[in-house]
């Protein structure tokens, strides 16, 4: 998103004349470097989003009659999607997943490891951190399937180790297997990036605190968190939107049972192909596009008024 | 003010490319009827793609088997006599039917996919009314090369339905099947019922579930419900017993809808699921219905209403996808009887549903001709009898069905016993969708819902679906 010097809006772009021309291009070389970027932005970004928005105005079906002939029937998608209880089902299962499993679950899991491992022995924290790191990037089927086999009713891991032969984690508790399996999955991206905001907490204000007998929530507080501020909001605005369109929940559930899973994704993807109606889940993509916008606007906000 | 001008300039330009985008979409189906359906026809080598959901080793193994070692080397070598070098790829598939119909239906609408392809009998309709598919005469071009195929003499009507819509043929169907009650006669000794079971009505599924109840680590009965199974919950679930009820899904033009019938179903389910007479987990879990199958081989469920291709591809002992080596003297078979005597489709005391599905043609495809003579190879007795490879399966035609049925006990059973009485699914675009709302009632009332709690949800989702004047209730 910083590739393209854009001209900046506002008093500066109205002085004309070739001081505005620093890198002494001209017009068209200039344009000529932009083009590049912006017809793939253009292509992939641009050009999908509109075409989103517009299938999400018609009844668009994957097969039937309307796969041929679909026709405009204006916001009647979007009133459809107002009302309708099993998008609001998937909403509300969204935000406990985004809550539970980033805002709370890789925040805390995060800083946590980053903060203990800060101290300990370089080759304890290289195992930790290699470790954390997997769990990041291995391939979700893999993961999925890993995770099946864990929760499994007949013969899971879960089970054995329990004792509790017969319990279906997956279909009693899917959610909170759902948060569980997420904040393993995705706490290596908070856990690195503490590690490098805690490295610009100035030693000596550290090294003050403990003189003065600060204990560690109180140093956390007052020392650590002043300094790390502006991380915390950029590392909760990427996660909790990294969850709040992530698939992999299908691979575990499905979505199931009886929708007690489906998160805006996964709902989108079943009403989609399990159902056929391209037109109304263009419309739901659309509105988890706002809900995004909506939500990267406010940390955007609150991280103005913090600095 | 500078704002605000920009923000509309914006909005009247976003509208204006979404205006320009109107009638972008869908439209380019309709062009594709033009093709010259003789194209490439003398062509000298040819590649055909065969499509379909079954692999080696995994799901149908033996239909894919049959496929890729005998089928494709024999019509190679049949248009190589005729100077034609012809190279037909298999692209096997082993996954869920939905998920294996999605992947059709993007391909196909995106003017891709396998040469020949096939499909439920279920999809023909929506498929047809896409332009995925159109009627063997279009596609082939000439309406005498494809009426006067000598097979369709041996495939009966009520079977050619699987492969038609509105009156036309979509392509040729392969085989039909029968739905019965399948027990493990072991389970059964072992709980004092008789090895010649035949429950006469659904009280006597449930007495039987009851003793089969107190022998430890046994599911009595599985009776499939839920959305996780799709559309094997219809067929093995809520049709065979709606139909036992005197109902049909759809009848005089209208739909069902929330009536004593479908409640009635409604509560037989709950009567299974909610006194610990069948697994509700089981039902609900993504991967359900394979596992009703392992357990099933495993000793583990008594009873399990399933079609003949439980036999044929699941249990069966050397190439099943749970094996049971015991499966002749171990596993009986019963017809699955309506609520009361009597009081079944047609006034009938046992009642089944049929389906299967057919093998179409691309009409993309590049080479219409030589899909229709791979078609019409494929279907050809010789290679039916072929693909049965020994074992029995009720096929299309009726000569290949005489000779072999007689040595397969149980698919004779089916094809004497069961295809008399059994009721087909109604060829209507709208199908799928009513029984998705069907699927998703059964899924409620496992869940814990009440029955009238569900029923009322399935008459909206019908509603919806068809129109609120094409649906009865009651």
């Amino acid at each position: 998103m910083t590739t393209a010097p854009a001209p900046v809006p506002g008093r500066p772009a109205r002085v004309r004349g070739p001081a505005q021309d620093v890198a002494g291009l001209g017009v068209a070389r200039a344009v000529g470097f932009l083009a590049p970027a912006l017809l793939l932005i253009g292509a992939f970004l641009v050009f999908p989003a509109i075409w989103t928005i517009y299938i999400g105005i018609t009844n668009y079906r994957l097969t039937g009659v309307e796969a041929v002939s679909p026709s405009i029937v204006g916001l009647a998608n979007y009133t459809k999607a107002l009302n309708d209880a099993l998008f609001h089902n998937a909403l509300w299962l969204t935000v406990l997943f985004v809550l539970g499993s980033a805002i709370v679950g890789q925040n805390i899991l995060g800083f946590a490891l980053a903060w203990t491992m800060r101290r300990a022995r370089p080759a304890v924290r290289r195992t930790v951190e290699g470790l954390v790191l997997l769990a990041w990037i291995l391939p979700s089927t893999v993961v999925a399937y890993l995770w099946i086999a864990f929760f499994d009713r007949d013969t899971g891991t879960l089970n054995s180790i329990l004792g509790t032969q017969g319990t279906a984690w997956l279909i009693d508790y899917p959610m909170v297997c759902l948060i569980v399996f997420n904040t393993w999955r995705g706490t290596a991206f908070s856990m690195m990036l503490y590690s490098s905001a805690l490295q610009a907490v100035p030693p000596s204000q550290l090294e003050s605190a403990r003189m003065v007998g600060a204990s560690g929530w109180q140093t956390l507080r007052d020392v650590v968190f002043p300094h790390i501020r502006g991380h915390v909001l950029t590392n909760t605005l990427l996660i909790s939107l990294w969850t709040a369109n992530d698939f992999s929940p299908f691979l575990l559930t499905k979505g199931g049972p009886n929708h007690e899973s489906e998160t805006v994704p996964v709902y989108i993807y079943n009403v989609a192909l399990q159902g056929g109606e391209l037109g109304y889940s263009s419309a739901i993509s659309f509105l988890l596009l706002i809900a995004n916008l909506l939500v990267a606007l406010l940390y955007l906000r609150l991280l103005r008024r913090r600095s | 003010m500078r704002r605000i001008s920009r923000l509309s300039r914006l909005a009247v330009l976003g509208s204006a490319t979404v205006l320009l985008l109107t009638g972008c979409l869908g439209s380019s189906g309709d062009g594709s009827g033009d093709q010259d359906s003789n194209r490439n026809a003398d062509a000298k080598k040819v590649e055909l793609t065969i499509g379909s959901n079954s692999v080696k080793g995994g799901k149908s193994s033996a239909g894919a088997t049959f496929t890729e070692d005998v089928l494709i080397p024999k019509f190679v070598e049949a248009q190589k006599a005729k100077g034609v070098d012809v190279t037909v790829k298999f692209q096997g598939d082993g996954s869920d039917d939905e998920v294996y119909k999605q992947k059709l239906a993007l391909s196909l609408s995106n003017k891709a996919g396998p040469d020949l392809f096939s499909l439920d009998g279920i999809w023909v309709g929506e498929f047809a009314q896409a332009g995925y598919i159109k009627p063997l005469t279009d596609t082939v071009g000439d309406a005498a090369k494809v009426n006067d195929w000598n097979g369709w003499k041996q495939i009966p009507e009520s079977v050619q339905q699987l492969g038609s819509f509105d009156g036309k043929r979509y392509g040729v169907p392969g085989g039909t099947d029968g739905r019965v009650l399948f027990f493990n006669k072991k389970l059964f000794q072992q709980a004092g019922l008789p090895a010649d079971w035949q429950p006469k009505s659904w009280d006597e599924i449930t007495s039987a579930a009851q003793a089969l109840k107190k022998l430890p680590g046994v599911t009595p009965v599985q009776i499939n419900a839920g959305t996780a199974m799709g559309e094997a919950t219809s067929m093995q679930g809520v049709l065979p017993l709606l139909v036992g009820t005197g109902a049909t899904i759809n009848s005089d033009g209208k739909w069902l809808g929330n009536t004593p019938q479908l409640r009635q179903v409604l509560d037989f389910y709950k009567t299974i699921y909610g006194s610990g007479l069948g697994d509700p987990v089981l039902q609900r879990e993504a991967k359900g219905r394979d596992k009703s199958f392992a357990e099933f081989a495993a000793n583990k469920i008594g009873i399990l209403l399933e079609s003949d291709y439980f036999w044929r591809s699941v249990v069966e002992p050397k190439e099943g996808v749970a094996k049971m080596a015991d499966r002749d003297t171990a596993v009986g078979y019963a017809l699955i009887p309506a609520s009361k005597p009597g009081a079944g489709v047609k006034g009938q005391d046992f009642v089944s549903m049929s389906g299967g599905g057919a093998t179409a043609i691309n009409p993309n495809t590049k080479f219409p001709q030589q899909a229709w003579e791979l078609l019409q190879f494929m279907n050809s007795a010789e290679m039916v009898k072929a693909s049965l490879n020994g074992a029995a399966k009720i096929t299309q035609r009726t000569d290949v069905n005489t000779e072999v049925l007689a040595g397969d006990p149980m698919l004779n059973f089916v094809a004497t016993k069961v295809l008399p009485i059994t009721q087909f699914r109604p060829g209507l675009a709208e199908y799928p969708k009513i029984s998705a709302a069907l699927q998703q009632a059964t899924a409620d009332v496992v869940g814990g819902k009440s029955t009238d709690a569900a029923a009322k949800s399935y008459q909206a989702a019908v509603e919806a679906a068809a129109g609120k004047d094409k649906v009865s209730s009651s």
